[in-house]
């Protein structure tokens, strides 16, 4: 009988995600893993987790992994990828890691076109402090440091990350994805392979951004917040493909990436 | 009347700030201490004038509150470990630039991300200036909620008078523990408000700076911040000394080391052995001269601490070739409890009996 | 004398609330007293622990090694804590949810079928309020009328039928155990 659901060869063999139920960041480890599996690359794949949620990945992942400090993901796979360029690197992000802390070494490994890639957990809140507001939280969303809601006077507007990135000459690939539902986590997959793909092919800096239900800072049920990617969040992040370089450009903007 | 209140540590604190006139704050999420800004997020907007930023990060949000200082707001900001860490830069550029502020570390176990539970690992970096140059803080170290309010308050008076960042030391448990609390009556802000820019008008223009090239310059720069922090060591040591009178052995501990430290003096007592507590509650300025005034007829210090020994330097400079020192240490983010203190010190001088 | 109590129960179960309002009452009886709750990713599991100290002096330490009361409401807890009460002290457990019981001898156990009681009142939310009307009848620690006070002070609510129902689910709890 042929096996159609296994765990793939890239997680590890024992253990229980602590992410809570309905949380995108166990959908996304395993469509992650299994990438890693069919590329064939799980013997040269670095990853970097953030100080977020997903700084356990590497309990899940049996892969080589480095923790970073908070937001400075993309400075250490920007070490890693420099010294061993032959490797697939990818840095794996929760939006306050990415979009406030460590926005200035995200822009800049974009800027640059580092030859990684950026998975980049957009939930919309801090998930592992307990709910606060996050750069890419919605106007008028509840937070626990935005009790009344997100105010564009006194917080900002929510930061459209992978529309700012693209404008960098720098980067190649950039696609918004979501995993809440089973058709969605099949184009994320496609979109993370491509990106993968992309960076063995020397391409440069890609980013897959996935709108990732919290269900337990969202203060609703996994159904519900799937729900609520569809009908209010994929709103404000749109779905979609962003940039795709096409590979002769690629060369010609500076991806270089034999240095 | 102000009445007693049963609050958590971390939501005291951003209470008695906004009490003591705080009417800035900009802080970034980080456990233990995600209370101070969610509660500043909720009442300090409420208040005229104040202003509740969440930062980007740490960093930016010290340089807010370098920003807010210079235009004269009382300001605050909070963290713990990786954050502390990361505002050093600003601390020491508010230092040079002797801007008042208040940062609030509530630690954690580390080094780098390490946990989140209590721990005392960061007394170094607090009491030794933490960022780089030639520099100090005061730093107030409270053991209780009820002190935790009061040292808040009297943060704010002193990085007015002496126009210097203030740091509130303490811990996890103490930020995440309710006790009961009275809150006093702030003091009247006294400050001179000199440095405060407000725009010239038209009047001479102000500067605030750190960058002074010429050495001579800087090394008497240097010098005059060194006066003001030589008067500061002589009039703000504070400490408590706690049933000395009888003792044999003094136990030297501060924050949530020291409240372990009194349940092991009763159980102490139980076999025989006669404890007392020196609590240093300002780390700089060590309270040095008390200290050193108890050696004169107590000759056993047993110094105890949630780190591997980081206080215990300042006691060996207050105390050596004045009295014995031991040392008992849980580093990592463990708080040990009063009977397993009590046992090493039983064991200890028993050893030595 | 100081006394230490620890509550623990699943997460949304009101094991904070329990604590902070026996918490408030005694500090309304005069007693110094802490309240520390377990937090951080400890509680995202899904269990929540909170420990009361109550005493007559200052309290040192509001960490319980070896607390002397223990209220579980859920098995987990149960095997958590079982082990760590001092000997002699008392134990108190949600009967309906915990068919377990502990393998220790040397304590007072006090099963209380709190969610039956609660659901006959008709709010089996109310549970947690006849586990502490059982606490506070053998414990003696708050009286009825203040506990039911400082309840009505952290929750903050003054709807009506809220207050009523707790009032019911505690007097049932307090009923529970004979004197
Ligand atoms: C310098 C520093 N500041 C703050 C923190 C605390 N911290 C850990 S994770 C995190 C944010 C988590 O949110 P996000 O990046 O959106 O990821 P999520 O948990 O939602 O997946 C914060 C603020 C830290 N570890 N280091
Ligand atoms: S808090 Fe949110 S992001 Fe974190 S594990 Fe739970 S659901 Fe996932």
């Amino acid at each position: 009988m042929k096996k159609v659901f296994s765990r793939p060869e890239s997680l590890r063999k024992k253990f229980v995600f602590h992410y809570c139920p309905g949380c995108g960041h166990s959908i996304a480890h395993r469509v992650i893993a299994e990438i890693i599996d069919e590329l064939g690359v799980r013997g040269t794949t670095i990853g970097v987790p953030p100080a977020g949620c997903a700084v356990l990945a590497y309990n899940y992942f049996d892969v080589d992994m480095i923790e970073a400090m908070h937001g400075r993901g993309p400075a250490v796979a920007t070490g890693i990828k420099r010294v061993r360029p032959e490797c697939l690197v990818f840095s794996y992000q929760g939006d306050g890691d990415l979009a406030a802390i460590g926005i200035a070494e995200t822009f800049h490994a974009a800027n640059r076109g580092e030859n990684f890639t950026i998975i980049f957990m957009n939930n919309a809140v801090y998930g592992m402090t307990g709910g606060q507001m996050a750069p890419t939280t919605l106007l008028d969303q509840k937070s626990t440091t935005s009790p009344p809601g997100r105010n564009a006077v006194l917080d900002g507007y929510p930061v459209q990350i992978s529309e700012i990135l693209a404008m960098l000459p720098g980067t190649a690939y950039i696609e918004r994805c979501t995993v809440n539902s089973p058709a969605n986590i099949v184009k994320t997959k496609r979109a993370i392979k491509k990106a993968f793909q992309y960076q063995l092919d020397g391409r440069g800096f890609s980013l897959i951004e996935i709108l990732s239900p919290c269900p337990t800072n969202w203060k609703m049920s996994p159904i519900d917040a799937c729900r609520w990617i569809d009908d209010v969040m994929s709103k404000q992040f749109p779905i979609g493909v962003i940039k795709d370089t096409p590979a002769e450009a690629a060369g010609k903007e500076g991806a270089g990436h034999d240095r | 009347m102000n009445s007693k209140v049963l609050m958590q540590g971390n939501r005291i604190i951003g209470e008695a700030a906004i009490r003591a006139g705080c009417r800035f704050y900009a802080g970034y999420p980080i456990t233990p201490q995600n209370e101070i800004p969610e509660y500043m997020a909720e009442n300090l907007r409420k208040v005229e004038g104040g202003v509740f930023i969440q930062s980007e990060s740490e960093i930016a949000a010290i340089n807010m509150v370098a920003g807010a200082a210079s235009a004269g707001a009382r300001a605050m900001t909070s963290s713990s470990g990786p954050g502390i860490s990361l505002k050093q830069e600003g601390i020491s550029s508010m230092a040079a630039q002797e801007l008042p502020g208040v940062i609030v570390n509530m630690m954690r176990g580390g080094p780098g991300l390490g946990n989140i539970r209590p721990s005392q690992g960061d007394y170094f970096q607090a009491t030794r200036g933490g960022g780089h140059g030639d520099y100090r803080t005061i730093v107030l170290a409270p053991g209780t909620c009820q002190e935790l309010a009061d040292l808040t308050m009297d943060a704010f008076d002193l990085a007015d008078r002496y126009r210097i960042p203030v740091v509130l030391l303490a811990d996890g448990m103490i930020g995440q523990m309710m006790e009961p609390v009275v809150f006093k009556e702030p003091k009247p802000r006294q400050y001179s408000a000199d440095y405060v820019l407000k725009g010239a008008g038209t009047g001479k223009a102000k500067t605030i700076k750190g960058l002074i090239l010429d050495p001579l310059d800087m090394e008497e720069h240097n010098w005059k911040l060194d006066r003001k922090y030589r008067v500061i060591a002589a009039k703000e040591t504070r400490c408590e000394i706690f049933n000395t009178d009888e003792a044999d052995i003094v136990i030297v501990a501060y924050g949530t080391a020291a409240r372990v430290a009194k349940g092991a003096i009763k159980r102490l007592g139980d076999h025989g052995i006669k404890a007392g507590l020196f609590r240093p509650i300002s780390l700089w300025p060590f309270p040095t001269e008390e200290l050193r005034r108890l050696a004169g007829t107590r000759k056993k210090f047993f110094v105890f601490e949630m780190s591997t020994g980081q206080m215990l330097e300042d006691v060996r400079l207050a105390l050596q070739g004045y009295a014995d020192i031991a040392f008992h240490g849980r580093p990592g983010g463990v708080v040990p409890t009063p009977v397993e203190l009590a046992n090493v010190i039983v064991r200890q001088y028993r050893r030595d009996r | 004398m100081i006394v230490k109590t620890i509550f623990s129960g699943f997460g949304g179960q009101g094991v904070l609330m329990m604590g902070y309002s026996f918490a408030h009452g005694a500090m309304s009886e005069g007693y110094e007293v802490t309240y520390l709750p377990a937090y951080g990713a400890e509680v995202r599991g899904g269990t929540a622990n909170c420990t009361v100290a109550v005493g007559d002096e200052e309290i040192a330490s509001p960490i319980a090694s070896e607390p002397d009361y223990l209220v579980v409401l859920n098995t987990p807890s149960l095997y958590t804590f079982q082990n760590r009460i001092a000997a002699g002290g008392l134990l108190f457990l949600n009967s309906s949810i915990i068919s377990a019981r502990p393998s220790r001898q040397d304590m007072e156990v006090f099963a209380i079928p709190a969610s039956d009681i609660a659901e006959e009142l008709g709010n089996a939310r109310a549970f947690n309020t006849v586990m502490m009307g059982a606490f506070l009848k053998r414990t003696s620690l708050v009286k009825p009328e203040i506990y039911l006070k400082s309840l009505e002070t952290v929750m903050g609510s003054k709807k009506k039928a809220v207050v009523e129902i707790n009032r019911k689910a505690f007097s049932a709890g307090y009923d529970f155990l004979k004197a």
